[in-house]
């Protein structure tokens, strides 16, 4: 019955909105309502969203390696990248 | 994964113990393999909601009707987080339950037992829900990422199911002279049901060796069979409850627990439709759902008259 939503919840405040699973309904409101008897039975969240799956536009796993592929050869953007004299802390 | 990132096939995802995720490529084979599996879970939680409701209006306080009324709608949403993570495979949920409705696809049998008196809830609790974590716990490490995401939410929750089953039995078993024997008599029919729980022994079952070469399985039906054994056996003990098996008894070479043998005719008569209830718990499922209808016609109508107003 109804569309599909993906549900996401923030586990405390301070943290942020996690994807946890998805509900059938028919509304918002209703998507809501589930999402909060299906997934928050125990406290496991302070705020949840919901968003139809429809939606949501993901990257495709078939373009991993040209999508992804600029940050492959800029290892200088990590901090192992550089050398600092031994017994120095930076 | 590590940096930098390359592409990864199926096979090397499973080879390097990696989750595979929805979107991509899989074997034909190991998507219908996981759809039959997840969907028979899903089944089994929401058809398990069935011995136990039975026993609602007739728990003895009102603690312990809270408990299973907890316990009851917990099943509920075990049952909606393997749908969810079945609906990733590419399957409506509609589909899924058509299909049990149907009896195209299974659910557990152990569900296919009566639940004849107040002791059975504790019972079921402590051995059912105690087999089910043996077998649950080793699928949060399942290969499929939304299978393995939707055990963990599962195993944290059944842990109070097995607790508050155990804590029923002791009372029981501590109570009177009637309650203890109860409480035994309960054991005494749910003990080799649970056995059968981990399937049929390894060099009859059909489908392991594949689903641990894909690591949806990670152990062996008689592997957890035998952990759930060494398990219950001193739980059993601290319940002052026998279990009904005369061959028990600790094989000090093994440091385990040697039992006596399962008769699986009885579980492969249980599968086929000839337990104690499989007509019942299917003519429920389903007359459930069909009076449900109007509920959803409704929610529906609600939703579509909203979005035309809106529109308007």
């Amino acid at each position: 019955m109804g569309d599909l939503w993906e549900v996401f919840v923030r586990p405390k405040r301070g943290l942020a909105h996690v994807h946890v699973g998805s509900i059938h309904a028919t509304d918002a409101a209703m998507a809501l309502r589930n999402a909060r008897d299906v997934y928050t039975r125990r406290q496991e969240g302070v705020s949840l969203w919901v968003v139809p799956s429809a939606e949501i536009t993901a990257s495709s796993p078939d373009e991993q390696d040209s999508f992804f592929d600029p940050a492959a050869d800029k290892a200088y953007r990590h901090p192992t990248f550089y050398e600092v004299p031994d017994g120095l802390h930076i | 994964m590590g940096y930098p990132r390359v592409v990864s096939t199926f096979d090397d995802l499973i080879a390097a113990n990696e989750r595979v995720e929805p979107r991509d490529e899989m074997p034909d084979a190991y998507r219908a393999t996981l759809v039959r599996q997840i969907a028979q879970h899903a089944h089994s939680e929401i058809i398990g909601m069935q011995p136990e409701g039975n026993w609602l209006t007739r728990a003895p306080s009102l603690r312990r009707k809270a408990i299973l009324l907890a316990k009851v709608q917990d099943e509920a949403g075990h049952g909606l987080y393997l749908y969810a993570a079945a609906e990733t495979l590419g399957v409506s949920r509609d589909e899924l339950l058509d299909a049990l409705h149907a009896g195209k696809q299974k659910y557990s049998s152990i569900f296919n037992y009566p639940t004849l008196t107040w002791a059975d809830i504790g019972a079921i609790g402590w051995l059912v829900d105690g087999a089910a974590i043996v077998n649950q716990v080793p699928l949060c490490r399942c290969s499929y990422g939304p299978y393995a995401r939707a055990m963990v939410r599962v195993c944290k929750e059944e842990s109070f199911h097995q607790r508050q089953g155990f804590e029923l039995l002791h009372t029981l078993s501590h109570g009177t002279e009637a309650q203890h024997a109860m409480a035994q008599d309960a054991v005494d029919r749910w003990w080799w049901p649970s056995l059968m729980m981990f399937g049929p022994p390894d060099d009859a079952s059909t489908h392991t060796g594949q689903s641990m070469a894909w690591g949806i399985k990670r152990f062996s039906n008689d592997t957890l069979r035998q952990r759930f054994v060494d398990m219950t056996v001193p739980q059993a003990e601290a319940l002052g409850l026998t279990l009904p098996d005369p061959e028990l008894r600790w094989n000090e070479e093994r440091s385990s627990w040697d039992f006596g043998e399962i008769d699986f005719t009885e579980l492969f008569e249980v599968v086929k439709g000839n337990g104690p209830c499989n007509a019942q718990r299917l003519a429920h499922r389903v007359r459930a759902h069909e009076e449900g209808a109007w509920v959803r016609e409704a929610a529906s109508a609600y939703a579509e008259k909203r979005a035309a107003r809106e529109v308007a």
